[in-house]
């Protein structure tokens, strides 16, 4: 009933160690050959691992550092550092700062709409029995559909004479808009998009963390005379939910600052800079424009970011949360 | 029996708000894809006639997705991305297994530092490694070719990390027990671990399959070749060439990449959510 916030890997765990220790105890000197043989073995078969990580991963991220603090650019044979050249030059650029703050606005508006969203419609499908999996399947299907294509379908939704949106506001008396092309709709419009893909994924962990509270506190809640389901909510479910409810906005804030498909699309960052993010400056100035310096200081801004925030969700999970 | 605690005094109508709410979120929800359907189906007059009906006067949708996957080279898009998909997951299976197995079952000097270094790579978002790659990738002259959308994809650090986490709920007895039966290390990573593993494998196959579908970053650095083109790409080119003027046959082909995994997933949702949450989920 609670595997997804239980402990039970780590219980596994401490016993393998126990089992590898058994088997260790009797490790005196003749038994080193075979020690000295499984390093090998076990380094023979992490080999392509290891390779690849240092090939595709470790190798590239201090590349990005490299390209960053230096002067180099394609096609260039030698190269020379050039100190925080490239992040000063970054930092009074009005694009990049425009992009920053468009950035952090997103996410502002994606976590706490994703998330309360997410909350409410969790609770809403666990309070009740029917159509469970029939409402959960709706709700995180965004999640998994493509948005390239997703975005297409989008546009359609909003283009300015022809969508759906235009036409029903117009229907009720509301005024309408050219949602993408208009420098104050651009960025929200791109934000229901992220609330709309994310608020499924904040769901399915809120689902797994109501499924670990556990029956004995809504008993209790039941002898002291918490009969409504308003009750229980409040007393027992919502304050029951607070580490995961960490764990769901760290995890969708991760998400929300690596908003690209819907941008490359929908807007190209446009009109001006208004709908402009980090990641869509990374790609535009190291692949259309080449300014591989510029570029590669967005990388390093944009990795400063994530790692922060994914570093404080390790420590959540470590301490209070343990998903496996 | 958690369907019971919270289910058993619901009133009336707190039911029937359920329902409410939940079926007017679902239809928000919904409203993209239903308009996407309902525009591939219809022809241009329809479609540019205000009007709000789901289904067309004249059923159009014959047409536009012939012209779909005549027109555009849509079914080159979705072989590359089944391609494509296919022999990331295969390499990756390879690569990623047997580095989890001796992670979580072996003792040996460097482990720590092995771990470590999977570690770094999960934290690592992979755009920021674009820039290196795409010119590790002009260095071994595989620009624009198959090589460049799956190089960068040989190794998931979360795949040796949720394969390591199911090795180590394996007892050891297990491992003992293959070795004295005379099987080598690498026997056991395939024979016995692996198809024990069988749960993380599905869950990671579709995490990798999911997100390698619907990767538009790298695809739009890595290749030019409209005929190397994953679905994501091409569908964003074939929307720049419309530039807007041929909505039906643009949804048609929308509604086509879409499609497989939505089927996918209807068909294994409890799969499909274990996968994408990276096994947060059980």
């Amino acid at each position: 009933m609670s595997e997804p916030l239980c402990l039970s890997g780590v219980r596994v765990e401490h016993s393998a160690i126990g089992g590898a220790r058994r088997a260790q105890i009797p490790a005196t000197p003749p038994a080193r050959a075979p020690a000295v043989a499984q390093t090998l073995v076990a380094w023979g078969l992490a080999g392509p691992a290891v390779f690849f990580l240092l090939v595709l991963f470790l190798l590239p991220v201090t590349g990005v550092f490299v390209i960053a603090l230096s002067d180099w650019q394609f096609g260039a044979r030698s190269l020379s550092f050039v100190g925080f050249a490239n992040f000063r030059e970054v930092f009074v650029d009005a694009g990049f700062r425009a992009s920053l703050l468009n950035s952090v606005v997103y996410v502002l508006i994606v976590v706490p709409g994703s998330v309360i969203l997410g909350l409410m419609i969790a609770v809403l499908i666990e309070s009740g029995r029917s159509l469970r999996s029939f409402y959960r399947a709706i709700h995180f299907l965004p999640f998994m559909a493509t948005l390239a294509a997703m975005a297409i379908a989008w546009e359609a939704l909003l283009h300015p004479t022809i969508g759906f949106v235009n036409q029903a506001l117009a229907v009720i008396g509301l005024p309408t808009a050219n949602w993408l092309r208009d420098e104050n709709t651009a960025l929200p419009v791109l934000a229901i998009i992220g609330i709309w893909q994310n608020l499924g994924y904040a769901m399915v962990l809120f689902l797994a963390g109501l499924k670990s509270i556990p029956q004995d506190l809504y008993d209790a809640a039941d002898v002291d005379g918490a009969d409504l389901w308003l009750d229980r909510l409040c007393i027992v479910t919502l304050p029951m939910l607070g580490p995961v409810s960490m764990f769901v906005v760290i995890v969708v804030a991760v998400r929300a600052f690596e908003p690209f498909d819907a941008v490359k699309v929908l807007t190209q960052g446009g009109p001006g800079h208004a709908s402009e993010m980090l990641l869509y400056t990374l790609y535009r100035e190291s692949f259309e424009y080449l300014r591989t310096g510029f570029g590669a200081a967005v990388a390093v801004v944009f990795l400063a970011i994530v790692v922060t925030l994914t570093l404080v969700q390790a420590r959540i999970m470590g301490n209070r949360v343990h998903y496996q | 029996m958690s369907a019971f605690k919270s289910a058993r005094r619901l009133s009336l109508p707190t039911t029937i708000l359920r329902h409410a709410v939940l079926l007017c979120t679902g239809a928000l929800i919904l409203a993209p894809f239903v308009w996407m359907v309902s525009l591939s189906i219809k022809p241009a007059s329809e479609i540019f006639r205000v009007s709000f009906s789901f289904w067309p006067e004249r059923f159009y949708g014959i047409e536009n997705y012939t012209k779909a996957l005549t027109e555009v080279p849509l079914p080159r898009y979705m072989g590359n991305g089944v391609l494509v998909c296919a022999i990331i997951l295969v390499l990756q299976i390879l690569v990623c297994t047997p580095c989890a197995y001796v992670l979580a079952k072996l003792r040996f000097p460097g482990r720590d530092l092995l771990f470590s270094m999977v570690l770094i790579g999960l934290l690592l978002p992979h755009q920021v490694l674009s820039l290196p790659l795409f010119i590790l990738s002009y260095q071994l002259d595989i620009l624009n070719t198959y090589a460049a959308l799956i190089f960068p994809y040989v190794i998931s650090p979360f795949g040796i990390f949720l394969f390591r986490q199911f090795f180590k709920t394996i007892p050891d007895d297990v491992v003992h027990a293959a070795r004295l039966d005379g099987l080598s290390e690498l026997a056991i990573v395939w024979r016995i671990m692996l198809p024990m593993a069988l749960p993380a494998l599905i869950a990671f196959s579709i995490f990798s399959v999911v997100g390698h579908w619907n990767d538009l970053f790298w695809p739009l650095i890595a290749v030019r070749d409209q005929s190397l083109m994953p679905p994501p790409l091409g569908i964003m080119v074939f929307k720049n060439e419309e530039a807007g003027n041929d909505y039906g046959p643009l949804m048609a082909a929308s509604t086509l990449v879409v499609m497989p995994l939505i089927i996918a997933f209807l068909a294994a949702q409890k799969w499909f959510v274990e996968g994408m949450t990276g096994g947060a989920v059980k």
